[in-house]
């Protein structure tokens, strides 16, 4: 099935049920409204809201250690929040999937974003993680699906970029 | 040197624990528990006392890690005991993983800090608890429903109870004198290693 604009959030989340994660930590943002509410309301998942982003990093190799699968969702200044905390991911060969709203691309109207923007795809690529970009409600399902079963069958670090072309920027 | 100014709230009593006593008194059978312990004297520690067990995944780097490990592991494993043990330094870089961990409440979770009150491996600067920043304070703020403070061996028992049978969540701040952690000198800490060693005792 195609996802569209309106339901590809939703078939991200059950792309993600159906490939046995059960736990979701988030800052939250509003790229992953749908996700975080998913997962608040899913009986069978762990929906755990973080105080920075990196401390995710951490939960996803524990969940590992554990024989369970974890997905971060973060957006793209969260990124920035979680540099050395890879070195753990990277070191121990953990699999790590993270799906990152982007802010400070396609139309961004607010200038702070830019920064933490734009610096996305070095700082993760700089930290081993293999970065994959969804640019429209089509690319969604075939880019999440390709990205799960290179960190839960492969053992990479990957970083799906839910891009602002895809999103839609933020108006002001 | 200028020094820097202990707190006028501080109002805990001055350490008195040897960290090489204190923390396998605490622990006492490893082998009971899945654990995670934080750079670097906690991990070497833990290292020693269990003799590199597989059960055991110790931090050489990726500084504050070892709380928020310790949450995925115990709600991943939610029929085992999972001990997170960490210094002073490492929990306090990440210190909002108190906030994060209180939230879920894991009863199968201990998280243990081995308050040295000092960062020991850079040349032992004061840390913010050494200079009297409360973690136990922090924590119960947090959320954490059971606190405990081992000032002396008299509040041990209390310690070993929580971490074996106490059923809840609970955070222990085990204070200790600086000085050295237990290293048998051999250890290396190669994180891919330690992973699959782990995750092939646990999950075989």
């Amino acid at each position: 099935m195609t996802a569209t604009k309106e339901t590809w959030p939703e078939a991200i989340y059950d792309l993600l049920r159906a490939n046995g994660v059960t736990q979701f930590a988030y800052v939250p943002d509003a790229g992953h409204k749908v996700l975080i509410d998913r997962s608040l309301a899913d009986p069978d998942v762990h929906s755990v809201p973080l105080t920075t982003e990196e401390e995710g990093i951490a939960m996803v190799a524990g969940a590992d250690l554990g024989g369970a699968r974890a997905v971060l969702l973060m957006q793209s200044s969260g990124v920035g929040n979680c540099i050395n905390m890879l070195s753990l991911t990277q070191g121990g060969r953990f699999p790590f999937l993270t799906l990152v709203s982007m802010r400070g691309e396609f139309g961004e109207g607010n200038p702070w974003q830019f920064a933490m923007g734009q610096a996305v795809e070095p700082v993760l690529k700089a930290m081993g993680v293999i970065v994959l970009r969804a640019e429209q409600p089509s690319d969604v399902v075939p880019t999440v699906s390709a990205a799960i079963t290179m960190a839960f069958q492969s053992g990479q670090q990957v970083a799906v970029l839910l891009t602002q072309r895809l999103i839609g920027a933020k108006k002001f | 040197m200028a020094k820097l100014t202990k707190l006028q709230t501080a109002t805990l009593p001055d350490a008195v624990l040897d960290r090489r006593q204190a923390v396998p008194a605490l622990i006492e059978n490893p082998q009971d528990f899945l654990m995670v312990a934080g750079l670097a004297g906690t991990a070497w520690e833990l290292s020693a006392l269990t003799h590199e067990s597989p059960s055991l995944f110790g931090l050489g780097g990726a500084m504050g890690a070892a709380p928020m490990m310790g949450l995925g592991l115990a709600l991943a494993q939610p029929k085992r005991r999972v001990l997170v043990a960490t210094g002073d330094g490492e929990l306090l870089m990440n210190v909002g993983a108190l906030a994060t961990i209180a939230l879920q409440n894991p009863p199968n979770l201990t998280i243990i800090c081995v308050d040295n009150g000092h960062y020991g491996e850079t040349g032992n600067q004061d840390s913010h608890t050494g200079l009297g920043v409360r973690l136990d304070v922090i924590a119960a703020g947090c959320g954490f429903p059971v606190v405990h403070v081992i000032n002396t061996m008299d509040d041990m028992d209390e310690g070993r109870r929580l971490v074996r049978t106490g059923g809840s969540l609970a955070f222990i701040l085990l204070r200790v004198k600086e000085g050295p952690a237990t290293h048998d000198g051999k250890k290396n800490l190669v994180p891919h290693i330690e992973r699959d060693r782990f995750r092939a005792a646990l999950l075989a």
